[in-house]
């Protein structure tokens, strides 16, 4: 598999690109950033009842302000309230707050069907690549031979890869299957598995779902096949959740579905509530810690399972707070209490991001006075990313030598470029990776930047881009079409 | 092996037990969030469920976390963060005028003008830019580039990334680090998760933990028999042991890292807890530069600060950074990489951090305010800190070291015989078995100075000077009641 680092040369060609704006002409004022799944940067607004409680709970004296709704307030004054000494400044126990602990465990029951999560197994950190790296430093065991081995999609988000480098661990790939809509096949996990012997020692399988960059939603079937595997091969299961928050909405509205009808029996209200918010007409999440019980026995007491979380995706998109989680699951009660001290070792986790988490999984309640904006604001996001998956379906797919599957989930696009040799071979020249060249060609004419599948890795002899699909509806339709322009004259320019 | 009996399947082992992980995860230890806390935990919820005891409270002097113990923030600071938290506050008349402008200027670097947009992973450029500013000015004029700092989650996650970088190699080759004894431990759980080479050097107790070259120069030539010494670790002004390195030190420390050929790590996050008369803190990089071109051109370096100290005592929003000197450029684009993994450090924290190295000036409206808060704050640590080493020098059994700066007391108890081999008895180090007894009798939670490393044969405890004043009072008094107590029942 070819060595992965970082788009250094795109990051540079857009600080460049961003000197050099200022007094050369371009077709356009400003750089669409949708490299990263950064809501806000691509122009999203943050939760309003979100912020109002932020506010509060940093500076105090906003909880006498009639200027903020009471529930805001009431609600700061309970967060200050597990905060130790009353203030966000204060650390917080290891594996964070523990209100916020036990009410993200009631928030995996619930997300699961009532499926117990026990606040012990939980652990917060500055976002989902923190533990992540974490429990991967508990798995590699840099002085064995063999190497350790940790199977990983392709394509995957490079984080992962980098730290599973970094360990000494070797990354064994194992490729999704585009022509299927990215789906996850067995056949090829047992590919993988065998081509690892000889070479290391794979002890972990790194799942992502939904996923990324390529927005599949796994099937409940291929989540059961998934961890029949790990469980036959004894492989520990990394799964990354983390854009499934996306798909807890879709569980909250259902709940508060229930309450309208007994509320105000208001049918059509409660219906226009609960939607698909996993976009794929026939998709639902599936959580592993889900399947995993619902399996029974010998699976449900065995098979060994992180699921990873975060707050920077799903509707907060509040990124720069820093906030993930972990759920660790039929963990040897010895092993636990060695993680403990390596999460200790950090003191803890932002305190604002912790509060965030438990905003997120706790939001207002109908009757609420914050309620209504809330729900707004929420269903606004939803009507984005539901208009953006759509749009960019259609539009990337009604030009030539552009395709893309249907997205299921997941805040990104992943269309399949066809290059042409001449493409493929200037790129070459001038010692970039096709797609790199693509996507710095797009940056610099088209002023849209995304990230070339290379990062990610990719069948070899293919290529693509992603891009972030969590766009305010005019600024998706200026993407799309000056992508379409960029994309039209390159085709051309190549042919 | 219950596992089996439960499922009533064949003999199957988990993947992951304690002969299968990372053998160094095991090595790691943190006293300050140790065993002793999770005493304290549990004692805690006895209380809240009812439970009768000698105390209602358990007083935590275990851990530098100032806001826990009641020292309230810094008003300005707030202001400014709940500005950027909720932007539509800037209208609100109640907000001062530089709090606002502040606020705009950390928005308007962020994506999408919001402080939930992740950042570059080295951290807001303009954040670094003040960085380097406020570093130029508390250095006398030293130019300091923007370039070489990097923002991060807390001094913590920099110190880690920067041993990643340093510890490599295999057996006699694999990279030794120099760290005084006592320490601040999360130096010894970083060496033992990347399986580096702690090489221990001894402060000297008795002449008020100060650094001894010829006890480097010891510690250096015996550590090169077994390891490949590169890094000399030094923390000023000192945790736990609280003393502030004088000038010519510094510059003895420099001259042997040069001669040794080590990178130095110069953990600075106490920079402003300075007391004692007649000590003052110098800056590594300032007496580098100082120390002229064949010493600034060459040490490298790297020098960490944080905003959970001081008078801020921000601990909960993670901010902090380092400064690198001479990095090799290579070097720094696999540094670069590294702090790319977990993308960036928590914006809020750089927000914070923006402000502390660019504070109110005399000319603007929250000054006073400001001026008035960080003087209470630090003349009430002063006034703790003389109070702290007052007191338990009037404790038979206890002796203490001035707390020159930081924000703790390292005091040696004197443990009778009886009660040493007690604790042996128990399996408890000595030190250990101590603060558990005086934990269980008095609830006061502090760290036994196993937890930071001391001489043989001698014992400690580090306490925080953190509670409030009359608390302290009180603490100070337990203690010696404590002290008088022990050393009778194990007489």
């Amino acid at each position: 598999m070819a060595a992965r680092g970082l788009d250094l040369i795109l990051h540079r060609a857009q600080v460049k690109l961003c000197d050099k704006l200022q007094g050369v002409r371009r077709p356009y004022k400003e750089v669409i950033d949708v490299f990263q799944g950064d809501l806000h940067r691509a122009g999203m607004k943050p939760l309003t009842f979100v912020r109002q409680v932020l506010a509060a709970c940093v500076y105090p004296p906003l909880i006498n302000s009639s200027n903020l709704p009471l529930d805001v307030r009431q609600r700061a004054q309970e967060e200050l309230g597990r905060c130790v000494g009353g203030s966000v400044g204060s650390y917080s126990a290891t594996p964070g707050i523990p209100e916020i602990i036990h009410s993200i465990s009631e928030f995996i029951k619930r997300r699961d069907g009532g499926i117990p999560s026990h606040p012990e197994n939980i652990y917060i950190s500055p976002g989902s690549q923190w533990s992540i790296s974490n429990i991967l430093n508990v798995l590699v065991n840099r002085e064995a031979s063999p190497r350790t081995g940790v199977l990983i999609p392709v394509p995957c988000h490079n984080k992962t890869v980098l730290s599973i480098t970094q360990l000494g661990a070797v990354a064994v790939p194992y490729y999704l299957s585009e022509e299927q809509g990215w789906a996850l096949q067995v056949e090829e996990l047992q590919r993988a598995h065998e081509s690892a012997k000889g070479v290391c020692n794979p002890v972990a399988l790194y799942v992502i779902n939904p996923g990324n960059p390529a927005g599949y939603v796994q099937s409940q079937k291929s989540v059961l096949e998934v961890i029949r595997f790990a469980w036959e091969k004894r492989l520990f299961l990394l799964v990354d959740e983390v854009k499934k928050l996306l798909s807890s909405m879709q569980a909250y509205f259902k709940n508060q579905m229930h309450l309208y009808k007994g509320t105000y029996g208001c049918l059509h209200v409660a219906l226009q509530l609960y939607q698909d918010c996993v976009y794929g007409e026939n998709c639902e999440f599936v959580s592993y810690k889900r399947a995993v019980s619902e399996m029974g026995p010998p699976f449900s007491g065995t098979v060994e399972l992180a699921s990873f979380h975060s707050v920077s995706k799903g509707f907060s998109g509040e990124c720069g707070l820093r906030a993930g989680y972990v759920e660790l699951v039929n963990l040897d009660p010895a092993v636990m209490k060695y993680i403990h001290t390596l999460f200790s070792k950090d003191a803890c986790s932002p305190v604002l991001g912790q509060i965030a988490l438990n905003l997120m999984t706790d939001p207002p309640k109908p009757g609420d006075p914050s309620y209504l904006l809330y729900k707004q604001e929420i269903e606004q996001i939803r009507t984005v990313l539901v208009h953006s998956v759509k749009k960019v379906h259609e539009v990337v797919n009604s030009l030539p030598g552009f395709s893309c599957p249907p997205i299921e989930g997941g805040l990104f696009a992943f269309p399949r470029l066809h290059l042409t040799p001449k493409a493929i071979q200037k790129a070459k020249e001038l010692g970039l990776q096709p797609d790199t060249f693509y996507c710095t060609r797009l940056l610099e004419e088209g002023g849209v930047f995304t990230g070339p599948g290379w990062e990610y890795g990719q069948k070899e002899g293919t290529y693509h881009i992603r891009f972030c699909i969590a766009v305010p509806q005019d600024v998706m339709e200026e993407l799309l079409r000056r992508l379409s322009s960029f994309h039209m004259t390159f085709m051309k320019d190549f042919s | 092996m219950s596992q089996q009996a439960v499922n009533g399947v064949s003999h199957r082992g988990r993947v992951l037990t304690l002969d299968s992980m990372n053998p160094n995860v095991k090595r790691v230890e943190y006293a300050v969030r140790g065993p002793i806390v999770q005493r304290a935990v549990q004692i805690e919820k006895e209380l809240k469920e009812g439970a009768k005891k000698p105390f209602t409270e358990v007083i935590k002097a275990n851990i530098g976390d100032a806001h826990a113990m009641g020292q309230k923030p810094i008003t300005f600071f707030r202001q400014v963060l709940a500005l950027c938290s909720y932007p539509a506050l800037l209208e609100d008349s109640k907000f001062p005028e530089d709090a606002k402008q502040r606020a705009r200027r950390v928005l308007e670097a962020c994506g999408g003008h919001s402080i939930g947009a992740y950042s570059a992973s080295q951290g807001i450029e303009c954040i670094r830019q003040d960085v380097a500013r406020y570093i130029e000015k508390r250095d006398g004029g030293i130019p300091s580039n923007p370039d070489n700092i990097y923002l991060s989650t807390g001094a913590s996650d920099a110190i880690v990334t920067i041993l990643k970088l340093l510890v490599c190699g295999e057996g006699r080759d694999r990279t030794g680090v120099m760290i005084s004894i006592p320490q601040y431990p999360l130096y010894s759980a970083a060496l033992a998760d990347l399986g580096a080479v702690q090489i221990n050097y001894y402060l000297d107790e008795d002449n008020c933990w100060s650094l001894n070259i010829t006890e480097l120069r010891r510690a250096l030539s015996a550590a090169r028999e077994h390891c490949n010494p590169r890094v000399l670790c030094i923390i000023n002004p000192g945790n736990p042991t609280g003393q502030v390195q004088s000038r010519q030190c510094i510059e003895d420390v420099i001259r042997f890292a040069k001669e040794e050929h080590l990178f130095l790590m110069a953990d600075e996050v106490y920079q402003d807890n300075v007391y004692a008369e007649g000590c003052q803190f110098h800056s590594f990089k300032k007496v580098l530069f100082e120390m002229g071109p064949e010493y600034s051109n060459t040490v490298e370096m790297a020098s960490f600060h944080s905003t959970s100290k001081c008078y801020m005592g921000e601990c909960g929003f993670r901010g902090g950074y380092m400064e690198v000197i001479n990095l090799d450029p290579e070097v720094k684009a696999q540094l670069i990489k590294l702090v790319s993994v977990r993308l960036c450090p928590p914006v809020p924290g750089q927000a914070l951090l923006d402000l502390v190295v660019n504070p109110p000036q005399p000319d603007e409206p929250s000054y006073a305010t400001f001026m008035k808060e960080r003087t209470a704050v630090l003349s009430a640590l002063a006034e703790k800190a003389r109070l702290t080493e007052q007191i338990f020098n009037t404790v038979p059994g206890i002796t203490c070291n001035p707390v020159q700066g930081a924000m703790y007391t390292f005091p040696r108890i004197t443990l009778p015989q009886k009660a040493i081999d007690k604790a042996k008895e128990l399996g408890l180090v000595p030190d250990m078995f101590y603060c558990m007894r005086l934990l269980d009798e008095e609830g006061i939670c502090l760290v036994p100075g196993s937890g930071f490393g001391q001489r043989e044969g001698t014992y400690h405890f580090r306490m925080t000077i953190l509670p409030p004043t009359e608390k302290l009072k009180v603490v100070l008094q337990k203690i010696r009641e404590f002290q008088l107590r022990f050393t009778q029942e194990f007489s």
